[in-house]
């Protein structure tokens, strides 16, 4: 799989964490765009649509279940990755519910997330509509 | 007695109101509301006893000296009648005869013996003449010539005109009474008519009074001299061996104590015209045998009555506080409980905010970490290579190990639904062995399946049920040396409820360690474990409704033995 063609987007207000997060994703080949709230992320769908996006729960501002409902609702074919500090919670349950692809915990395995994003794009390439 | 009272119910409010765990607390409120019970109930009853008592003796007093004084009237009487008859007969022969036909012997022998024939008890009959001289005698005696002159009698029958003599024994050595009467004509002309009476009458009076064994009767002088004889207190003429007590015309009881200590009745009655009293006696023994009878059946009763109203009392109130005592630990028991349960509750949001704060930090640190690591790893001729190297790996492995961290304080936050469904706990048991028979292996400690084939199946949470198995034998095994043992057993313990224990030879714990293990935090294994495995599974066990005991026994082992319901439990 050629993961420099994949199109991800990472959200998490915790700048440090996500940046540092890209910077890993690129060394590897993957190219990522980075916001730090719901309403950047929104806005960074509505300009480009990823295949796929991870996205913190917990943040200011728009929540990130409800960024995941309305991406959800426009851009079904879309998969989002949900992030959480505090494990799989009621909130990780809901995201599944929402559509979420899979529900992964800080600290980050580096690996694991790459798997899951490869098994989501792969989701996304074999969905009808995109 | 209203502030004995008061007082006392102050102190069991008191008493109730101290700390429930203190030791001696249900004995000592048990011992004071038995003493108030029975003092509120013994105390009318000791009452009414007394009183009754009391009453019950007086009244039988009353009816033993009633009887006793109309009979010692009734003698009294008869006493009277007997002497009054027998000197009209010797005061109507003096006025009845002149001198010379009493100075003639003949005639007074003819008298003597018409006398005798018409009334007992007369011994001898004599005139005597103003000198004091026996003129004629009529009796077994030769007394005529005899002088008496000079004698008490003689002077005072003179002065009274009628006498009668205490009794004396005489020249015949049996008891006698002397009956004199003085006669004075119109011509002024004088003689004493002189009679003798055997007393053998009077002990037939005194046998017609029919006292009953130990009583007696007898007559007495002012002097306190026996003038009949006496069952008790001596033969004629001999002395009471006691002061009469105030006697008057009227018979009279009072109650004497004897010189030998004995307590008697006494009725006493002076017979009129003479210096006698009439005394009956009757000891109070005799007289309250039926009282004495009466007296120990009511003191049986009264006794049976205090025991079994003791024992009652001591029963209910030993009824009351046993339900006191077992609603009072079960109150502290749910209290200790629900403080077990707000405690994990407020440890588990803790937990959660705790663990979600760290996990951002602890993913930035990670990040950079492996930040480093991929940028060393793109350039080959990366400085001390090596050395960063082992450095970022072992910020990495304190990173994973602080994951390990949250991650198990999130398991204990989190609140999952229970999900119930019918469960072979025996199958658990041995799926849940699985997860550690490697490690048992590898340190040769020996695993023992004790399991009841037909345990029944219970309602419960497979999954929960699962950790508490694991976390149990989890701490077994390290407790257990290399080479050690674990017998796991299951039983079917009572109508409600499954047993399941998990016993291991390992070091055992102190009372301390045993009494803490539930509380949340409280570890003996250091760095390696968060405190919070026993308390979870504490709080999964309550939950499903069980039982958690631990029996411990340091250097020789533990046993936890867990039970559950065998049906549903709401809630």
């Amino acid at each position: 799989m050629d993961m420099s063609t994949w199109k991800i987007l990472l959200v998490d207000d915790e700048a440090e964490f996500i940046n540092t997060l890209a910077e890993r994703l690129d060394i590897r080949g993957i190219s990522a765009r980075v916001v730090y709230d719901g309403d950047a992320a929104l806005k960074a769908v509505a300009e480009e649509v990823p295949q796929a996006m991870v996205l913190d729960v917990m943040m200011p501002g728009i929540k990130g279940l409800d960024v995941l409902q309305r991406v959800k609702e426009e851009h079904p074919e879309v998969q989002v990755i949900l992030l959480t500090g505090q494990g799989k919670t009621r909130d990780g349950i809901e995201g599944m519910r929402y559509g979420a692809f899979a529900y992964l915990m800080k600290p980050l395995d580096l690996e694991e997330l790459i798997t899951t994003l490869g098994e989501a794009i792969s989701a996304t390439q074999g969905t009808p509509h995109a | 007695m209203k502030n004995i009272l008061s007082s006392t119910l102050n102190t069991i409010k008191a008493d109730m109101d101290t700390d429930i765990s203190s030791p001696g607390r249900y004995r000592l409120l048990r011992r004071k509301i038995v003493s108030l019970m029975a003092l509120v109930t013994l105390l009318p009853l000791l009452s009414l006893a007394g009183i009754n008592y009391y009453e019950h003796q007086n009244t039988m007093t009353a009816e033993i000296q009633a009887p006793l004084r109309a009979l010692v009237g009734k003698a009294k009487h008869s006493f009277e009648l007997f002497l009054a008859e027998r000197i009209s007969a010797v005061s109507f022969i003096a006025s009845a005869y002149s001198f010379n036909e009493l100075s003639d012997d003949a005639n007074l022998q003819r008298i003597f013996q018409v006398m005798r024939r018409e009334f007992t008890g007369f011994v001898d009959l004599g005139l005597i003449d103003p000198t004091g001289r026996q003129i004629t005698y009529s009796g077994p005696y030769d007394l005529v010539g005899r002088n008496y002159s000079e004698q008490a009698w003689f002077q005072q029958v003179q002065f009274k005109g009628t006498y009668v003599s205490d009794v004396f024994l005489g020249f015949r050595k049996f008891p006698h009474v002397v009956i004199a009467v003085r006669h004075t004509t119109e011509s002024g002309q004088s003689w004493v008519l002189r009679a003798t009476l055997d007393t053998m009458h009077f002990d037939r009076i005194l046998a017609a009074m029919g006292l009953g064994p130990g009583s007696d009767a007898f007559l007495v002088n002012h002097h306190g001299v026996l003038q009949t004889e006496s069952r008790r207190y001596g033969r004629v003429l001999d002395k009471l061996p006691f002061e009469l007590p105030p006697t008057n015309f009227e018979s009279n009881v009072q109650s004497v104590r004897e010189p030998d200590g004995q307590n008697v009745f006494i009725a006493t009655a002076f017979v009129a015209d003479t210096d006698f009293a009439l005394v009956a006696v009757k000891p109070k023994p005799t007289a309250f045998s039926t009282w004495y009878t009466v007296r120990i059946d009511l003191l049986f009763i009264f006794v049976s009555g205090v025991v079994i109203i003791f024992l009652a009392v001591y029963r209910v109130t030993s009824l009351l506080i046993t339900r006191l005592q077992e609603s009072d630990e079960q109150r502290l028991g749910a209290i200790h409980q629900m403080e077990h349960s707000q405690k994990l509750s407020s440890i588990g949001r803790l937990a959660a905010g705790v663990a979600h704060e760290i996990n951002n930090p602890l993913a930035i640190i990670n990040e950079k970490a492996g930040l480093m690591r991929d940028i060393m790893g793109l350039r080959p001729d990366f400085p001390e290579k090596e050395k960063f190297a082992r450095q970022i790996e072992a910020i990495l492995r304190s990173v994973d190990r602080c994951r390990g961290i949250t991650h198990r304080m999130l398991g204990f936050a989190k609140r999952m639904d229970v999900k119930i469904e019918v469960l072979d706990l025996n199958a658990v048991l041995v799926e849940t062995l699985g997860f550690l028979e490697r490690e048992a292996e590898y340190r040769n400690v020996e695993l023992v399946r004790e399991l009841a084939p037909d345990l029944p199946n219970v309602p419960s949470d497979h999954g929960q049920i699962q950790q508490v198995f694991l976390n149990i034998m989890n701490n077994a095994l390290a407790a257990v040396p290399d080479g050690g043992r674990i017998v796991l057993r299951t039983w079917d313990e009572s109508e409600n409820f499954v047993a399941i224990s998990i016993q291991d030879n390992g070091c055992g714990m102190s009372d301390e360690t045993a009494k803490n293990m539930f509380e949340p935090f409280f570890t003996t294994k250091k760095e390696k474990g968060t405190g919070l495995g026993m308390s979870i599974t504490y709080g999964i066990v309550k939950r499903l409704g069980g039982e958690i005991k631990v029996m411990s026994k340091l250097n020789e082992g533990t046993t936890m033995t867990i039970l559950l319901p065998k049906h549903s439990v709401e809630g």
